[in-house]
């Protein structure tokens, strides 16, 4: 048998037939160890939990016309959404806007892809069905009720062009109420319809007034995009919605330090436990320290022996910790955020690292102690 | 030429003289029987014969060696080299079985061998027991496989202190048995007691008074 082959023999049978004493140890070690794999894995996975939390509210970035005249319509439209990964555009909903003419009132019409805003602007809230045929329109909740109109009326919406004769009939289109919009906001004084029905109406495809995107990114990101698009695609201006952008950078920055600093009390606390449980399994050993000098072990032998059985605690309460710290985090993000995580393996290695760095540190006093024994005192008769 | 060799050993603590002026030697091969009431400084003799102390002055000549001046460190090189220790409350590793224990001994060594560490625990009668833990043992098995631990090793001098101490008289004699093979087989022996019968089974005796040496006699009764 080697001499590395004793030292772990030596060293499993301490952990393993003085369990009891080393379970309270151990536990130390696997709760912080549990603790750190689990914020470790919110820490990463935060930014794409809150993002997603954060597209709830709507766009984050808004293209524009850049001047006028200048050339903006679904192509170009289509040309900036292709600068965002697909994994990261949560929705880009396009909108045209015109007076129109309703019952004799005049409403702006916004021409819209109605499956780009209901990705875009999640919290659009309608009573009766989304449009989904030609022919019909999403009413706003002030304009329905200025008009008296239910989802399922018809109505005609009258187009006449700017500067025509006030006498001239326009375009007529006869279209249904699908449903009525509630926001919160100004959305709810139009009237919206497909940008084909508006482009019937009008008689011309137009340029659009504005794109919205709803963009799954960092505030950096997010304007890295804008840049790109300002200069890759030509007549659109890209800007941020700063409200939103802002909040969403803020809040992440606050969890994470968040996250961070409890990860690091947690894992100071683990190290004063351990510390603690060594100091107390040191001090009932001191007769088999004074034992193992007796029998001519050296201070750097005892020190790796002690050494030893710590770091194959931090081993096993890591491992330990890294399977419950990924059930923690699962269980946090699906209560939570309402969607599960991915294990990342990455992190088993690293808390098992973390874990026996930290009972490594915290083995040194007591093990540093255990070099000081005094064979003769601990060993005399009684 | 003598193995041991004590020159004017003293050990003072504070005020109270452990030792005072002892001289002593040991042959090799020699069984020397340390005897004395508590208090009489066989303890502090044994801790500076098993380089587990030193004298306030005087010398030891461990092989033409004084130890008295070598470092901790060096010390604790010529303890595991040289020494098989034996203890009155066996001290053996708890948590490890008794094969394990004997070779706890060769690790710091030299080299761990398990074959030759069972052999060790047959040659105490303890071969169908060296799997067993401290906790599975009889004190008197127990004091076997310290015997074993401290052979394995072939050391030049083996330092029983209070060997029979905590054993029963059966034990004891099984004990005696084993000491009188080692002292045929040529082992250096020296034996801390307070035990006549344990004192009187030695080829010689040593008796210590508040610190000195008021005996010294070779046993009539040695090899009866």
């Amino acid at each position: 048998m080697t001499k590395r082959k004793l030292f772990f023999r030596m060293i499993t049978a301490s952990l393993i037939r003085r369990r009891s004493r080393m379970l309270a140890a151990l536990l130390a070690v696997a709760v912080g160890a549990t603790i750190l794999s689990g914020l470790v894995t919110i820490y990463y996975d935060v930014p794409r939990q809150m993002g997603a939390q954060f597209r709830g509210y709507g766009a984050n970035l808004i293209l524009l016309p850049s001047g006028e005249g200048a050339d903006f319509d679904l192509d170009a439209m289509r040309r900036a959404a292709d600068v965002i990964p697909a994994s990261e555009l949560v929705g880009a909903a396009p909108f045209r806007y015109e007076t129109v003419s309703i019952h004799n009132q005049p409403v702006v019409a916004a021409g819209t892809e109605f499956a780009g805003v209901q990705a875009a602007s999640p919290y659009w809230h309608v009573s009766g069905t989304w449009p989904d045929a030609s022919g019909e329109l999403l009413l706003g909740q002030e304009t329905a009720r200025l008009l008296g109109l239910k989802p399922g009326e018809t109505l005609s919406v009258v187009f006449r062009p700017e500067g025509s004769d006030a006498a001239s009939r326009g375009t007529e289109l006869v279209m249904t109420v699908s449903g009525i919009l509630e926001t919160g906001g100004s959305e709810e004084e139009y009237a919206y319809l497909s940008l084909e029905d508006l482009a019937s109406l009008t008689g011309e495809d137009g340029t659009l007034s504005v794109a919205e995107f709803s963009v799954s990114a960092a505030q950096d990101r997010l304007r890295n995009y804008a840049e790109t698009i300002q200069t890759n695609v030509q007549g659109v201006s890209a800007r941020l919605v700063k409200r939103v952008a802002q909040s969403e950078s803020t809040v992440l920055t606050k969890l994470q330090a968040l996250v961070f600093l409890v990860t690091a009390v947690v894992l100071v606390l683990t190290m004063i436990c351990v510390a603690t449980t060594m100091t107390a399994v040191v001090t009932e050993r001191r007769k088999e320290i004074g034992l193992r000098k007796a029998l001519g072990a050296s201070d750097s032998s005892i020190v790796w022996e002690f050494m030893g059985e710590g770091l194959l605690l931090g081993c096993a309460g890591g491992a330990l910790g890294a399977g419950l710290g990924f059930a923690f985090a699962q269980a946090v993000s699906v209560n939570v955020f309402n969607s599960s995580i991915a294990f990342q393996p990455l992190l088993l290695p690293l808390t098992v690292l973390v874990s026996v760095v930290v009972t490594g540190c915290a083995c040194l006093l007591p093990v540093r102690s255990a070099t000081e024994v005094d064979p003769a005192l601990v060993l005399k008769g009684e | 030429m003598s193995l041991l060799e004590l020159k004017d050993v003293s050990k003072i603590y504070g005020t109270l003289k452990a030792l005072d002026s002892v001289s002593l030697t040991v042959d090799n091969g020699e069984w020397v029987a340390i005897m004395g009431p508590s208090g009489s400084g066989k303890s502090t003799m044994m801790n500076i014969i098993g380089c587990m102390d030193k004298p306030t002055s005087g010398q030891v000549l461990l092989d033409g060696r004084d130890i008295a001046r070598e470092s901790a460190k060096n010390l604790t090189r010529i303890r595991r080299d040289k020494i098989g220790l034996i203890f009155q409350q066996f001290h053996l590793v708890n948590y490890l079985t008794a094969v394990e224990n004997v070779m706890t001994a060769q690790y710091y060594h030299s080299m761990p061998d398990e074959k030759e560490a069972l052999e060790a625990l047959d040659r105490v009668g303890l071969a169908d027991r060296a799997r067993h833990l401290p906790s599975q043992l009889s004190g008197g098995e127990q004091q076997r496989v310290c015997i074993a631990r401290a052979l394995i090793n072939y050391p030049e001098i083996v330092l029983a202190d209070e060997p029979t101490g905590n054993l029963d008289e059966a034990n004891e004699n099984i004990v005696l048995d084993l000491f009188r093979q080692l002292h045929r087989d040529g082992t250096t022996l020296i034996v801390v007691t307070h035990d006549p019968e344990v004192g009187e089974v030695a080829q010689r005796t040593v008796t210590l008074e508040h610190g000195v040496i008021r005996r010294d006699a070779k046993n009539e009764r040695f090899g009866a």
